[in-house]
C-alpha cells in the first residue's frame, strides 16, 4: 500500500515539476476557460440582474471544456515523451499509475478554478465563493479528472483523437454535469450544499473503481 | 525449426524461450508461429527489414504488446501472466527515448528508479550515468542534450535497475563512433557477467561482430545465419 | 479476433443454423400477426385516438434496447475477463441492435409526442435518458471503428460498453431530478390495475414477444455475420495480409 502511495506520489511530483517548468497546460487552459466565458457574455448578453442566474451554466460548460483539454493535455505529453511507454515498462501497477495522471489533473483542474472562480464572480457579479460551491467543484472534479483519464487514454490511440474524447467524455459525464450546475444553482441562492452533492459522490466513487480496472484492461495490447 | 545454439547446460533456464507465437496487427499477420530461444549469458543479434515484425517481437518479450498465440517465458517467467516480474527484470532500449525532455538526466533516472523502488535511487542514478559517461551533464536537461547523449541516457535508463535481460532496438542507429564503441564495450561486459542481449540492428556487419548469434526474422519466422558463428573482433 | 483469426483457415465458415432459419420465418409471421392485431384488432383508445397504437411498436423497442445494453455489458465484460471472440461477437452485435432499437424508439416517440403533447421533443427525463443513451452507444460503436486495430477496437468498446452501462442509472435519477410529461408506465411492476384494457394489455404483450423473437434472429444473424466477417479477416492474414491495408 505505501509503495502503492508512493507510485502515486513519484508520477504526481514528476508532472507537477515537469508542469512548473514548462507551464504549458495551465496558462493555456486558463486562457482558453476566460475565453469560454467571455464569449457566453457576449452570445447572451446578460443584463445586470442576470448574471447570477446564468453564472452557473456558464461557470460549468467553461470548466467542462477547460477540464476536456486538460486532461487531453496531460496525457498528451506523456505520448509525445514517449513517457506512458517508459512507465508501462516499470513494474508501477497499471492502477497507480492511472490515479497518478488522474490526480495530477485533479490538482490541475483545481488550480485553474482556484483563478476562474473569482474571475467568473467578478466578470458575472455573481458571489461564486462559497463553501457550497467549493465542495461542488471538488466532487465535479475529481469525476471529470477519472473518466476523463480514461477516455483520453483510449482517445490518443484512435484515429481523430480531437473529437473522440467529447464523443466518449460528456454523454457520460452528463449526471455530473447537471449535478454541478444544479448544486451551484442552490449555493448561489443561498441554500447551501444541495442534494445533488450526494449523487455525484456516488457517481466520482462508482468510476474511481471500474476506470483503474479499465484503465488496466486498455494497457495491455 | 527451435535454435538451440548454446543450449544451456545445468539448471539455468533459457532467457527466452518461445514457442509457437503470432501476432497480427490489423490484418496483418506480422509474426506467424514462431520460435526462439536464448541461453542466458549470450548476445543475439536480430536482423530483418523494415515491418518484418523486430519491433513487434520485442514489444512482446517487454511484456508490451500480448501474442494472439503461442508462449512466451522471459527471464524465467511466462508471458503475460507474470509480467510485472519480467518487468523488473528486463530493460528496454527503444526507438523513442523514453524520457522527459523538461527533467535533467539525474532526475529523469531518479525518477524511473523510484517507479522500479530501488533502495537507493540517486546513487544508482549517478552510478549509471558515469558508465555511460553522462555524469558530466547529470544536472543538464534532456532538451539540451544532444541526440547522441539522448541514446546514451536512454541506455543508462534500461540499465539502472541492473536488469538480467537487455532488449535493444536499434540502440546504435544516430550514435557517433565513441558512443558506439562505448555501448559495444558496455555490452561486451553486460554478457561477461552473465547478463543477456537480444539487439536488433540494420548494420549486419555490425551485429555479426557483437553478437554470439545472428538470426532473421523474415515471414514471420526466425532463420538462422549460418554464416555467422561465434567469431568476435576484440 | 486474431487469435481464432489464425485458426479460421482450419475452420470452413459455418452455414448459419437450421435453427437461426426457422426463428427468422417466425419472426416474419409473428410480425405480419402483429401488425394485423395493432392496426385492425385493438381498439382505438379513448383518450389518445389512433395515435395510441404507436404505443405497441414504441414500448417493445424502448424495452428491447435496453435488454441489449445489458448484453452488451455482460458481453464485454466477459471479453475482458476471458479476452475471448464469441464474447466480443455478443457486444458487438448487441450494441448496433441497441442503436437501430433506441433511434427507432426515439423516432416514434417523437411522432408521438407530436400530437399528444404538442411538441416534437421535450426534456423529459425518459427522453433525456434515452437520447443519452443513444449518444453512449453511437460512441461505443465509433471507438471501435477508429481504433487502430481490430482487437484493440474491441478492447476499447468493451469499456465503453461497460462504462455506458454503469452509468446509465445515474444518469436517469439525475434527470430525473432535474425535470420531470411522460405518461407513467402502464405496464409492467409499476402498473396500476386496470390502466390498460385486458384485450391491448394482450396485444402489447404479444407486440413484446414477436419483437423479441426479431431481436433473438438479428441477434444471432449479427453474430454469424461478424464470425464471418472475422474469418475473413483471418483468411487476408493468412494469405499475406495484402488486401485492404487501411481497414479496421
Amino acid at each position: 500500500m505505501t509503495q502503492f502511495l508512493g507510485t502515486v506520489a513519484v508520477l504526481v511530483w514528476k508532472d507537477l515539476k515537469l508542469e512548473f517548468r514548462s507551464r504549458d497546460i495551465l496558462v493555456s487552459v486558463l486562457v482558453f476557460g476566460l475565453l469560454v466565458a467571455l464569449l457566453f457574455s457576449f452570445a447572451l448578453k446578460p443584463s445586470p440582474g442576470e448574471g447570477a442566474r446564468l453564472a452557473p451554466a456558464i461557470l460549468w460548460v467553461a470548466l467542462a471544456f477547460s477540464g476536456t483539454i486538460t486532461v487531453t493535455r496531460t496525457f498528451v505529453r506523456e505520448q509525445e515523451q514517449g513517457g506512458l511507454e517508459g512507465l508501462l515498462l516499470t513494474p508501477a501497477s497499471r492502477d497507480a499509475i492511472f490515479l497518478g495522471k488522474a490526480l495530477t489533473s485533479f490538482l490541475f483542474m483545481l488550480a485553474v478554478e482556484a483563478v476562474l472562480l473569482p474571475a467568473f464572480s467578478a466578470l458575472l457579479a455573481a458571489p461564486l465563493l462559497s463553501a457550497g460551491i467549493a465542495v461542488t467543484a471538488v466532487l465535479a472534479t475529481l469525476g471529470f479528472a477519472t473518466l476523463g483519464t480514461l477516455f483520453s487514454a483510449i482517445a490518443v490511440q484512435t484515429r481523430s483523437r480531437e473529437i473522440m474524447l467529447p464523443v466518449l467524455f460528456f454523454p457520460i459525464i452528463l449526471p455530473l454535469l447537471i449535478g454541478a450546475v444544479e448544486s451551484s444553482a442552490h449555493a448561489l441562492s443561498g441554500g447551501g450544499f444541495s442534494r445533488w452533492l450526494p449523487l455525484m459522490g456516488v457517481f466520482d466513487a462508482l468510476f474511481l473503481v471500474l476506470c483503474p480496472w479499465a484503465f488496466g484492461a486498455i494497457m495491455e495490447e | 525449426m527451435v535454435a538451440m545454439v548454446n543450449k544451456p547446460s545445468g539448471v539455468n533456464p533459457p532467457a527466452i524461450q518461445v514457442r509457437g507465437l503470432s501476432k497480427s496487427f490489423g490484418d496483418r499477420l506480422v509474426l506467424r508461429d514462431l520460435d526462439l530461444e536464448v541461453s542466458q549469458g549470450s548476445f543475439l543479434a536480430l536482423f530483418g527489414a523494415n515491418g518484418a515484425g523486430k519491433t513487434t517481437l520485442l514489444r512482446i518479450l517487454s511484456g508490451q504488446a500480448r501474442a494472439d498465440a503461442g508462449s512466451v517465458m522471459v527471464a524465467g517467467c511466462s508471458l503475460p501472466k507474470h509480467a510485472t516480474t519480467v518487468r523488473r527484470r528486463i530493460g528496454v532500449v527503444s526507438h523513442r527515448g523514453l524520457l522527459y525532455d523538461d527533467l535533467t538526466c539525474l532526475e529523469n533516472l531518479v525518477f524511473y528508479g523510484r517507479l522500479f523502488s530501488l533502495s537507493d535511487p540517486v546513487a544508482q542514478a549517478r552510478q549509471t550515468l558515469q558508465r555511460l559517461a553522462l555524469d558530466s551533464h547529470a544536472s543538464q536537461r534532456v532538451r539540451t542534450l544532444s541526440h547522441g547523449q539522448q541514446k546514451r541516457l536512454a541506455i543508462a535508463r534500461a540499465i539502472l535497475h541492473r536488469p538480467v535481460l537487455l532488449l535493444l532496438d536499434e540502440p546504435e542507429a544516430g550514435l557517433d563512433r565513441d558512443s558506439v564503441n562505448l555501448l559495444e564495450g558496455l555490452l561486451k561486459d553486460w554478457t561477461a557477467q552473465g547478463g543477456t542481449v537480444v539487439m536488433t540492428t540494420h548494420d549486419q556487419a555490425r551485429g555479426a561482430a557483437w553478437a554470439h548469434r545472428a538470426v532473421v526474422l523474415a515471414d514471420g519466422h526466425i532463420h538462422e545465419q549460418d554464416a555467422v558463428q561465434v567469431e568476435r573482433r576484440s | 479476433m486474431s487469435s481464432d483469426a489464425v485458426t479460421a483457415r482450419i475452420s470452413p465458415a459455418k452455414p448459419l443454423g437450421q435453427t437461426t432459419r426457422w426463428l427468422g420465418l417466425l419472426a416474419l409471421v409473428l410480425t405480419l400477426a402483429d401488425l394485423y392485431l395493432i392496426f385492425l384488432v385493438a381498439p382505438a383508445d379513448a383518450v389518445l385516438g389512433q395515435v395510441q397504437r404507436i404505443f405497441y411498436i414504441h414500448v417493445p423497442m424502448a424495452v428491447l434496447s435496453f435488454l441489449a445494453f445489458f448484453l452488451v455489458f455482460v458481453g464485454s465484460l466477459v471479453f475482458l475477463m476471458r479476452r475471448t471472440p464469441r464474447w466480443d461477437r455478443l457486444a458487438h452485435a448487441a450494441t448496433e441492435i441497441g442503436v437501430v432499437l433506441v433511434t427507432l424508439a426515439l423516432l416514434t416517440g417523437i411522432i408521438w409526442a407530436r400530437p399528444v403533447w404538442g411538441v416534437w421533443w421535450t426534456w423529459e427525463p425518459r427522453l433525456t435518458t434515452t437520447l443519452i443513451l443513444w449518444l453512449i452507444y453511437v460512441a461505443c460503436l465509433m471507438v471501435r471503428a477508429y481504433a487502430p486495430s481490430r482487437s484493440r477496437g474491441a478492447v476499447y468498446a468493451a469499456v465503453v460498453g461497460i462504462i455506458g452501462f454503469a452509468d446509465v442509472p445515474i444518469v436517469y435519477y439525475s434527470v430525473q431530478w432535474w425535470r420531470s410529461i411522460h405518461p407513467a408506465p402502464v405496464v409492467g411492476p409499476l402498473a396500476e390495475a386496470g390502466a390498460l384494457e385486458p384485450i391491448m394489455l394482450a396485444i402489447f404483450l404479444f407486440s413484446l414477444a414477436a419483437f423479441l423473437v426479431v431481436f433473438l434472429y438479428l441477434l444471432l444473424q449479427r453474430i454469424a455475420v461478424r464470425r464471418l466477417e472475422d474469418q475473413a479477416a483471418g483468411v487476408r492474414l493468412a494469405s499475406g495480409g495484402q488486401a485492404s491495408p487501411g481497414a479496421p
